[in-house]
């Protein structure tokens, strides 16, 4: 709206010299309290780097003076947790574990599976997974799915976690061992045993053996796995009439289990775990779906 | 230019600004708005509301701790952020809209700087004095009085202060409960960490750097400009009215010489064409309307002249064109040398037209789509208020394993079920399948399908879907199935769409 030959005025800052379509731009000072905003920035930076831990050096960093660490920090929070926490463990020692529900006792519910969520992703994870799922035909046994071999209740679960399975260094360890048939069974009787294991599981089995391998069971495995071939949860002698393997259910893994026979070991955690620890863990793997 | 003989300046001390009293139309319409903004700021957290039990009774709260933000009866939940989303678009298209149209009458009005700054201005005069007041003040030597009058007002500015920042804290918590745990000292460190905040920023911001904010700090005037066009209504200076300026004893001599030369004589009243030099003295020049008065200047709270045109300081308050009415009105002539114009009127008026109604800028294809958006948009977040369900469920799939095979063959799948009760009873929830006849569900730690929800509260709830060996879901790769969740006596349901995966044979 003013005469554009008359743009620039006595009194305006000079122009930066960039013309666009006969528009030009003013160099336009800065306001000086951006000027000490600036400086004030810089005194707080190298303040800061004196009072907290900034510089890289070759074996860590500059300590600062106020001697601030978040590893400390960390600690410090960790043992604060602890201490609010002690009531709820010193209750998850006491009470009986199958009367720990969501429904009655929510909140000591949800901090031992909480608890024992991180407890198996730190130390069980390794054999069973992130998920529990076990490694199929491995023997690192799933412990999702409705089959235990020493039993799913709280307290059994409890037992295990504590005690372990064959290890010797804990008396209480659940113990039992299975004959390698490799020299005491010949060729045969293997194959006849085999088949009929096949057959009682619902797979595919040559007939004309099952009928021997019944014999070769009732002599040789019925003493452990019983009559029916349904497992015995006190020796943790598998049931072999159900889906489940673990060291997997064909033909050949069967007989690699006859002849060679199978020693699933699982280390004792009640040393180094403490007993609330124990507890939720048993809470938290009840709770994943095979819970009896 | 500026003289080449010293360096250009690189840095520029704050010009301080002496804002005159000023009385109109426009000056009334700013005092309603800030009566009303800041009315609506100060009163909202305590308005009282009755939930029932167990909730808060408080209108207008943003529960942190909670996760839920109360607006009279509305409440929001988080997987519910879609409707504060909507809003934030709103309030976007919404700037669109008045910008396009009115220019930057956000800035002039409703800026919490404009606002807080015009009071902080308020207080100021009431202290110090008008416009020539406070210039004396500005330039007397630091004495008693000086220093009694700079306290007292800086006090009241800290009270202000004081009372804007507190009044923001006690919108995410109870109003009443949190001002005694304040007064008495128990209030959470944040709380008074935001309090002390925000009062240093108004206190600095609306005492101090006023125009300093508007012109270096904030982002919206170079924003805005981009969202206006030669239509948008801007705060203008007719210069083809108004030029050539002159003041009293200039405009004394031309009426002289005027009155001297019959032929003229009466011209300047009747309104000749600015600018215009007589057939009969081509050395007298008829001035235009604008007596250099200063009065849009000294009123101006930016510092500027808005003679000078369109400027990027200029945050239309139009304060410039109050104090040039009152003028026009003194000197016999008409309203309207300063006003709210748009550029294309500057081409059509010096034609010698008449002027365009302002509701004829306004109303254009630009602002009428923003309208029908921003209309749009809120409809549909009303409706969506409206029809959203009081239960809610999300559906996780475990797929650490994918699935687990059960002792008889049959297929497992787990989901972590939430559902969610917007309601303000405990209601017992009842989970099912729409394919139920292939497929069992089954819930951990319940021996029904019922779940029971406390008022209020989300429930993370395990469910396991059984295919049995025989069921085609247990050797399909996939199964689609749809989990539903409902008021147990009621029939509205709750649906969420999973997938079931199976055991392929080999």
């Amino acid at each position: 709206m003013t005469d554009p030959k008359n743009n620039l005025q006595e009194g305006d800052p000079e122009t930066t010299g960039h013309e666009w379509d006969g528009i030009q731009e003013f160099n336009n000072p800065l306001p000086r309290w951006w000027l000490w905003c600036l400086y004030a920035t810089i005194v707080w930076g190298v303040a800061y780097t004196i009072a907290y831990p900034a510089w890289p050096m070759i074996s860590g960093a500059t300590p600062g003076v106020l001697g601030y660490s978040t590893r400390a920090e960390v600690v410090e929070d960790i043992a604060r947790y602890d201490a609010l926490n002690t009531d709820l463990r010193t209750q998850l020692t006491d009470v009986e574990l199958a009367a720990v529900t969501q429904q009655e006792m929510p909140d000591l519910y949800n901090y031992a599976i909480q608890s024992g969520r991180s407890t198996f992703a730190t130390w069980c994870s390794q054999c069973h997974g992130r998920g529990a799922a076990g490694v199929q035909a491995a023997g690192y046994p799933n412990l999702l799915d409705d089959d235990w071999l020493w039993g799913g209740t709280l307290e059994d679960i409890q037992m295990t976690i504590a005690h372990g399975i064959r290890n010797e260094e804990d008396p209480d360890a659940r113990w039992s061992e299975m004959t390698a048939f490799d020299e005491i069974l010949t060729d045969e009787e293997v194959s006849q045993v085999v088949n009929y294991v096949l057959d009682v599981s619902a797979q595919e089995a040559d007939a004309t053996l099952v009928a021997a391998g019944e014999e070769v069971y009732l002599n040789n495995c019925a003493a452990c796995h019983g009559d029916n071939a349904m497992g015995d949860r006190f020796l943790g002698a598998p049931n072999l009439t159900d889906r489940i393997w673990l060291y997997g259910g064909t033909p050949e893994a069967i007989e690699e289990t006859v002849r060679y026979s199978r020693f699933g070991v699982m280390p004792p955690w009640s040393g180094r775990l403490s007993d609330a620890e124990v507890r939720a863990t048993a809470i938290y793997v009840h709770s994943l779906g095979g819970g009896e | 230019m500026a003289s080449t003989d010293t360096p250009p300046k690189l840095y520029k001390a704050q010009e301080p600004i002496f804002p005159k009293r000023v009385t109109g139309t426009f000056r009334n319409l700013k005092w309603a708005i800030m009566i009303v903004t800041l009315g609506i700021y100060y009163v909202t957290p305590w308005i009282r509301w009755d939930r029932g039990p167990n909730l808060p009774d408080q209108a207008v709260l943003v529960d942190m701790a909670n996760r839920r933000f109360f607006f009279f009866w509305i409440e929001i939940w988080p997987h519910e952020f879609y409707f504060v989303a909507g809003l934030l678009i709103m309030a976007g298209l919404g700037l669109f809209l008045f910008t396009s149209a009115l220019g930057r009458v956000w800035c002039g009005y409703t800026c919490p700087q404009t606002v807080w700054t015009d009071l902080f201005y308020t207080v100021e005069r009431w202290i110090e004095g008008d416009r020539n007041a406070r210039l004396r003040l500005w330039k007397a030597d630091w004495g008693f009085r000086k220093w009694r009058l700079r306290i007292t007002k800086w006090i009241v500015w800290l009270l202000i202060a004081v009372a804007t920042g507190g009044a923001w804290v006690f919108y995410f918590a109870d109003a009443p409960t949190l001002l005694r745990d304040l007064l008495t000292g128990q209030a959470a460190f944040v709380a008074y960490g935001t309090v002390a905040f925000l009062t240093a920023t108004t206190f600095l911001f609306g005492g101090f750097a006023r125009e300093q904010i508007c012109i270096y700090a904030c982002p919206w005037p170079r924003i805005q400009a981009a969202m206006m066009d030669e239509h948008s209504i801007t705060v203008a200076y007719r210069d083809w009215r108004g030029e050539p300026r002159g003041k009293g004893k200039n405009r004394r001599v031309v009426a002289e010489k005027a009155i001297a030369d019959s032929r003229l004589a009466g011209s300047l009243v009747t309104g000749q064409e600015p600018g215009s030099t007589t057939t009969a003295s081509p050395d007298i020049q008829v001035l235009g309307d604008c007596i250099d008065c200063n009065a849009c200047v000294n009123v101006c709270p930016m510092g500027i002249d808005i003679r000078d045109g369109q400027q990027m300081e200029c945050i239309t308050c139009a304060l410039c064109i109050d104090a040039c009415d009152e003028i026009m009105d003194r000197t016999g002539r008409e309203r309207g040398l300063i006003d709210y114009l748009a550029l294309t009127d500057e081409a059509h008026e010096r034609e010698g037209n008449k002027k365009v109604p302002i509701l004829r800028h306004i109303l254009r294809p630009r602002t009428l789509i923003y309208t029908a958006l921003w209309s749009a948009i809120g409809i549909g977040l009303v409706v969506a208020l409206f029809v959203r369900s009081e239960i809610d469920l999300t559906v996780a799939p475990v797929r650490n394993p994918q699935f687990v095979t059960l002792s008889d063959g049959a297929i497992r799948n787990t989901y972590d079920i939430r559902i969610r009760n917007m309601t303000a009873e405990d209601t017992v929830f009842r989970i099912g399948l729409t394919s139920e006849e292939v497929l069992r569900v089954d819930l951990e730690g319940s021996q029904d399908l019922m779940v029971e929800v406390p008022a209020d509260e989300t429930f993370l709830q395990r469910v396991y879907v059984i295919a049995r060996p025989d069921d085609p879901a247990a050797s399909a790769e996939r199964t689609d199935l749809r989990f539903w969740v409902e008021e147990f006596g009621t029939t509205e349901r709750a649906y969420q769409s999973q997938t079931f995966f199976g055991q392929v044979p080999q």
